[in-house]
C-alpha cells in the first residue's frame, strides 16, 4: 500500500469520527413532555425546549421567583405544545428577561419537577431590527 | 419636512452601479476576446465603465451616511439605527448595523481592490475584472430594493419610514418625521465596533482577489500561472480577516459580558472556517511555488475559502439561524438572492475546474516523508480537518431547514455546550499543527534526512523542554492536557526562533514571515490556554443562604451581590459598591450619578452640588451617552483602597432593556474581569407602607436599618424653587443618616400657610428611603417623621481572573506581523515577473 493511501484512510477515519461525534453530541430540541420522558429513561443529556414565559391574564408574567441573593431565579415555561413547567437557572435574571417574546432554554430535568437550564437564549420584540414605530419616538 | 432627494439619489445609484456592473463584465470579456486593434478602445471602456461603478458606489455610501449624519429620521434605516445623543463615530458603527450598510461595505472594498488591481495587473486584468465585475452585480441587487411582479429583488436602505412601516400617524400626516431614533444598539457602541467591521469585510472582500485570478487562470488555461499573482493577495486576505477576527474576539471580550473572547457562536464559526481553509491554502500555494506539487490542491481550497465566506454570509444574514445564534440577524428576505449568489459561483468554479482538471499539471512522484510537501501537505490537511469539524455541527439549522423544506421533520439542535464540545477537538489539532510548524520549518530550508533532522531538532526539543518545566512548576499546570498544550506551543516558539535566528543572520528579514507567524500561533495556542483553561471565577457567592431544594445548595453560585456601601469579600478582595456614575464632558473621571439631575434635554444635565474643579452647582453640563450608568466598585485588600473598576450598563427602551459591559483590571500577567449582571431598577419605585418616627432633636433612632440621628431643625428664610409669602412657616428638619462608612443627610420641609400644610418629602434613590416631615408637635418637643422604604441599590457581580490572556494578544500580533512580511515578499516576487512582461 503506498503512502498516500495510508494518509487518506487515515483522514477518511478521522472524517468519520468528526461525523459520529456531531450526531452524538448534538442537542435536540424536546418539549418538557419528552424531555422527561428523556429522563425517566435515565437520558440526561442536555436538550433544547422553546417556550414563551407563563402570563396572567394582564399580560404580566407570573411565577417568576428570585432567591434572596438575587443570583439564581425559577420561572414558569410554556412549551410550544402547552405544557407548563418550572425552570431553575443558576444565574441573576438578565435584564431584558420579561420583555422576551420567546425563550430557549437548554438544560435537563434534575428530578420529576425541575427543569434545570445550563443556558437561555431569549428571542426580544426588537433587538436588532425595529418594525413598529415606537410611541417614545413620536 | 421629508428630505426625498437624498434617498432618490442613493436608489438611483444602485441601479448605475448594478447596471454599470453588469456592462463592465460585458466589456472586459470583449476585451479579453478583442483583437489587437480594438483592444486599447475595449480597454479604455472597460475601465470608465468600472470608474462609473466604483463612483456609484461610493455614492451610494455617502448618501447613507449623509441620512445617518444629519439625522434625517424620515428614513427607515436612520430611524431604526441612530439617534441624537450619538457622538460621530458611533454613526459610523450606526452605518454598518444594519445588513444593507454591511452590504455596502462590502460593495466598497471590492470597488477599492477593484481599482488597485487594474492599476497593478498588465495580463490579469481583463479576467480578474470579469469576475469583480459580477460579484459586484450580486452584492449590489441585494440593496437594490426593487420589485418585479411578486419578486423582491434585494432590501434598499433608502427606503422613508413611512413605507417602512404601519403607524397611524402617518395616515394623519405623510410629513411626519420622528424627533429621534431609536439609537445604535449600545453593545456596538464601542470604538471596535467603529474599526472591526471594515476589517472583516475587507478580510471578506479580499478573498475574492485569489478566485478571481484562480478563475481567470482557468479560463485563460494558465492553469498554474495564477499562482504568483494571487499568493500575495491570499496572505493579504488571511491578514486582515484575521485581524478581523481578533478585533471581534477583543470586541467581544471588552464589550459582551459573556465571560470572554470566543464563544463558538455561530457568527464567529461562519468567520474562523473560512479563515482556516484560506490559511491552507496559502501554505499549499507556497508548496506549489517552491516544487510544483500540490495544485490541485490549492485549487480545490482557493475555491473552498470563496464558497465558505459566501456561506458564511448566507448562514448569519439569511436568518437561517434561529434560535442557534445569540446574534440573531433579522431575514430581509434575502436568503434566496444570497443562495443564488453562492451556487452560482460555486458551480461555475467547479464547471471550470472539473473542465481543466486532466489539464492541469501534477507531479507523480509520491512525496517523502523526509520532504517539506509532505509536511506541509499535513498541516493542511489538519487545517481542513479543523474547519470540517466546526461547520459541520454549526451548520445543523440549515440542515433542519434542508429537512423540513422537504416535509420532513428534524430536531436537532447545535450542541448544549458548545465550548466543551469544540473545544475537545481544536484543541488538538492545534496541538498538532504546532508540532508540525516546528517540523515543518525545518524542512523548508534545508534539504534533510532522518539523522540530519534528529540533530536539528535535539537542541530545541530540549531547550522548550526546559521552558516548559518551568512555566509548568511556575505557573502550576498540573492537567496532563495543557502540559501537552505547553510543550506543543512552546516546542514551536523555540523551534521557529531557531530558524527565524538563522534567516535573519543568513539573509534578509523578508523571508521571516514564516517563522514570525508560527512564534505567533504558538503564543497564541499557549495564552487561549492559559486565559480559558484557568480562568476563575472569583465571585463565588458566600451569602450562606441555604436553599429549599438540598441539590440547589451544592451549586455554585457565580455571583456576588453587593448592597451599596456594604463591604463583600471575594477571594483575595474586599470589594464595596459605591453608586451609579455618568461620563461627563471635559472631565476625565466619571462622575458621581446623584449629584446630576436631567434638563429633559438628550444628554444634558444640571449639577446639583460642586464636583472637583469641573464644574460647579447649578451649571448644565453635557453627559456623554447619558444612557450609561457605570457602577463604581471599589476592591480593597487588608482596609486598603487597590483600585475602582466601572463596570457598565445601559438601560435602553428601544433596543430591548438593559445591556451590560465589562470592566477590567489588566495586569502584565493576568485581567481581572467584572461584568454586572443584574441591578436594582429604581426608575419606578414601588413604596413600602408608611413607618411613621416620633422624634425630638437630638435623639439617635433606626429608620430601616439605618443608624439616624436627628440634629435639629430650622425655621427657613427662604426655599429653593418656592417664594415664601407673608406669614408662610417653613421648617426643615436635619437627619443624618449612617450606611457603613457613609453619612447621608436628607433634609425633609413643611410649609405652613393659611394653615394648610404642605410637606417636601426628601427621597435618597441608594438607601431605598423616602422621608416626609408629617407634623410638628411643640408641647411635647416632638417631629414626626413618615418613612417609605424601597430597596437599598445593589448590583450582581460577576469577576474572573484570566491569567496570561496578554500571552495572546501579543501573539496575534506577532502572528499578523508574519503575515505582513510575508505579503511583501510574495508581492515583490509578482511584481519582479510583471515587470519582466511575463505576465
Amino acid at each position: 500500500m503506498k503512502k498516500g493511501h495510508i494518509i487518506g484512510l487515515g483522514i477518511i477515519a478521522i472524517a468519520i469520527v468528526i461525523i459520529m461525534t456531531s450526531i452524538g453530541d448534538a442537542s435536540s430540541y424536546e418539549s418538557f413532555e419528552t424531555a422527561l420522558e428523556m429522563k425517566q429513561d435515565g437520558e440526561n443529556k442536555a436538550i433544547h425546549v422553546v417556550g414563551h414565559l407563563k402570563k396572567d391574564a394582564n399580560g404580566e408574567v407570573t411565577g417568576l421567583n428570585v432567591r434572596e441573593d438575587k443570583v439564581s431565579f425559577t420561572f414558569l415555561l410554556v412549551d410550544n405544545e402547552g405544557n407548563e413547567q418550572e425552570v431553575f437557572y443558576n444565574e441573576p435574571v438578565p435584564a431584558d428577561f420579561t420583555r422576551s417574546e420567546s425563550v430557549v432554554v437548554i438544560g435537563a430535568y434534575k428530578n420529576d419537577e425541575i427543569f434545570v437550564a445550563d443556558k437561555i437564549l431569549m428571542k426580544c420584540p426588537s433587538k436588532y431590527q425595529e418594525t413598529t414605530v415606537q410611541s417614545a419616538g413620536m | 419636512m421629508i428630505n426625498t432627494f437624498i434617498g432618490n439619489l442613493g436608489h438611483f445609484m444602485t441601479i448605475v452601479a448594478f447596471v454599470s456592473a453588469l456592462v463592465t463584465a460585458y466589456a472586459y470579456i470583449q476585451y479579453f476576446k478583442a483583437n489587437e486593434i480594438e483592444k486599447a478602445s475595449w480597454k479604455r471602456f472597460s475601465r470608465i465603465s468600472f470608474y462609473v461603478h466604483g463612483a456609484a458606489s461610493v455614492t451610494i455610501a455617502l448618501s447613507l451616511f449623509e441620512i445617518i449624519y444629519n439625522h434625517r429620521f424620515e428614513y427607515f434605516y436612520s430611524y431604526s439605527h441612530s439617534s441624537k445623543a450619538l457622538p460621530v463615530h458611533y454613526m459610523i458603527s450606526s452605518f454598518w448595523e444594519g445588513q444593507e450598510g454591511a452590504f455596502i461595505l462590502w460593495i466598497f472594498w471590492n470597488v477599492v481592490l477593484g481599482v488597485i488591481l487594474i492599476n497593478t495587473n498588465k495580463f490579469w486584468e481583463a479576467p480578474v475584472m470579469v469576475v469583480f465585475a459580477l460579484v459586484q452585480a450580486f452584492l449590489v441587487s441585494m440593496i437594490m430594493g426593487v420589485v418585479i411582479g411578486d419578486l423582491k429583488l434585494g432590501s434598499s436602505p433608502f427606503i422613508l419610514l413611512r413605507d417602512a412601516t404601519v403607524a397611524p400617524i402617518f395616515e394623519m400626516n405623510p410629513d411626519f418625521v420622528p424627533e429621534d431614533g431609536t439609537g445604535l444598539n449600545p453593545l456596538l457602541q464601542n470604538i471596535w465596533m467603529v474599526i472591526h467591521p471594515p476589517t472583516l469585510f475587507l478580510g471578506y472582500a479580499s478573498t475574492l482577489v485569489p478566485f478571481a485570478f484562480l478563475i481567470g487562470g482557468l479560463v485563460t488555461k494558465k492553469y498554474s500561472e495564477w499562482i504568483r499573482p494571487a499568493l500575495p493577495w491570499a496572505i493579504f486576505s488571511a491578514m486582515i480577516l484575521g485581524m478581523g477576527i481578533i478585533m471581534g474576539a477583543y470586541w467581544a471580550y471588552v464589550t459582551l459580558n459573556f465571560g470572554g473572547y470566543w464563544n463558538w457562536d455561530p457568527v464567529e464559526n461562519a468567520v474562523y472556517v473560512p479563515w482556516l481553509i484560506l490559511v491552507a491554502s496559502i501554505h499549499t500555494m507556497i508548496t506549489f511555488k517552491k516544487s510544483a506539487t500540490a495544485l490541485k490542491t490549492s485549487i480545490v481550497l482557493v475555491i473552498l475559502t470563496f464558497i465558505l465566506v459566501l456561506y458564511a454570509t448566507f448562514l448569519v444574514r439569511s436568518g437561517v439561524l434561529g434560535d442557534a445564534s445569540v446574534h440573531s440577524f433579522t431575514d430581509l428576505g434575502l436568503s434566496g438572492q444570497l443562495l443564488i449568489y453562492m451556487l452560482f459561483f460555486l458551480f461555475i468554479a467547479i464547471f471550470l475546474a472539473a473542465r481543466a482538471w486532466k489539464h492541469i499539471p501534477t507531479s507523480e512522484k509520491e512525496a517523502s516523508v523526509y520532504s517539506r510537501e509532505f509536511w506541509v501537505f499535513i498541516g493542511a490537511t489538519t487545517l481542513a480537518l479543523m474547519a470540517f469539524q466546526v461547520i459541520l455541527p454549526t451548520s445543523i439549522p440549515v440542515w433542519n431547514a434542508i429537512v423540513e423544506s422537504f416535509g420532513g421533520i428534524s430536531n436537532m439542535a447545535p450542541p448544549a455546550d458548545q465550548i466543551e464540545f469544540y473545544t475537545k477537538f481544536q484543541l488538538w489539532f492545534a496541538v498538532a499543527l504546532a508540532l508540525l510548524t516546528a517540523v515543518g520549518q525545518y524542512f523548508w530550508w534545508q534539504k534533510i534526512d532522518k539523522k540530519a533532522l534528529k540533530d536539528a531538532l535535539l537542541t530545541p526539543y530540549i531547550i522548550s523542554v526546559l521552558i516548559s518545566a518551568a512555566i509548568i512548576v511556575f505557573a502550576k499546570v498540573y492537567d496532563w492536557k495543557y502540559i501537552i498544550v505547553v510543550l506543543a506551543g512552546t516546542f514551536t516558539i523555540v523551534a521557529n526562533s531557531v530558524i527565524l535566528a538563522k534567516i535573519l543572520k543568513k539573509s534578509t528579514f523578508k523571508l521571516a514571515g514564516g517563522s514570525l507567524a508560527h512564534i505567533g500561533l504558538g503564543m497564541v495556542l499557549i495564552g487561549i490556554m492559559f486565559s480559558s483553561g484557568y480562568s476563575d471565577v472569583i465571585s463565588i457567592n458566600m451569602s450562606g443562604l441555604t436553599y429549599s431544594n438540598s441539590w440547589e445548595d451544592e451549586l455554585n453560585k457565580e455571583h456576588v451581590l453587593l448592597w451599596i456601601n456594604k463591604p463583600t469579600q471575594m477571594k483575595d478582595y474586599t470589594v464595596i459598591y459605591r453608586g451609579r456614575q455618568k461620563k461627563v464632558v471635559g472631565v476625565p473621571e466619571y462622575v458621581p450619578a446623584k449629584i446630576l439631575e436631567s434638563t429633559g434635554v438628550v444628554n444634558e444635565a444640571i449639577a446639583l452640588e460642586d464636583y472637583k474643579d469641573h464644574f460647579k452647582k447649578g451649571e448644565t453640563v453635557k453627559i456623554v451617552l447619558e444612557e450609561n450608568d457605570y457602577f463604581k466598585i471599589d476592591y480593597m485588600q487588608n482596609e486598603v483602597m487597590q483600585f475602582s473598576l466601572n463596570p457598565m450598563s445601559q438601560f435602553n427602551e428601544g433596543m430591548g432593556g438593559l445591556i451590560s459591559s465589562p470592566d477590567s483590571k489588566i495586569y502584565l500577567d493576568k485581567d481581572l474581569y467584572t461584568y454586572v449582571a443584574a441591578m436594582n431598577d429604581h426608575s419606578d419605585p414601588d413604596w413600602k407602607e408608611d413607618e411613621m418616627y416620633e422624634v425630638a432633636p437630638g435623639e439617635q433612632f433606626h429608620v430601616a436599618d439605618f443608624v439616624t440621628y436627628f440634629d435639629g431643625a430650622e425655621v427657613l428664610k427662604e426655599l429653593e424653587g418656592y417664594t415664601l409669602q407673608e406669614g408662610d412657616v417653613a421648617v426643615k428638619a436635619k437627619l443624618r443618616i449612617l450606611d457603613y462608612d457613609v453619612e447621608k443627610v436628607m433634609e425633609p420641609t413643611f410649609i405652613i400657610r393659611n394653615n394648610q400644610v404642605g410637606k417636601m418629602p426628601v427621597v435618597d434613590e441608594e438607601l431605598g428611603l423616602k422621608i416626609s416631615l408629617e407634623n410638628i408637635l411643640p408641647e411635647q418637643n416632638k417631629f414626626v417623621f413618615k418613612v417609605n422604604q424601597y430597596q437599598k441599590d445593589y448590583v450582581v457581580m460577576k469577576a474572573i481572573v484570566k491569567p496570561y490572556i496578554n500571552v495572546l494578544w501579543i501573539g496575534t500580533i506577532i502572528m499578523l506581523t508574519g503575515f505582513s512580511v510575508a505579503i511583501f515578499r510574495r508581492f515583490d516576487e509578482f511584481k519582479k515577473m510583471r515587470d519582466k512582461g511575463l505576465e
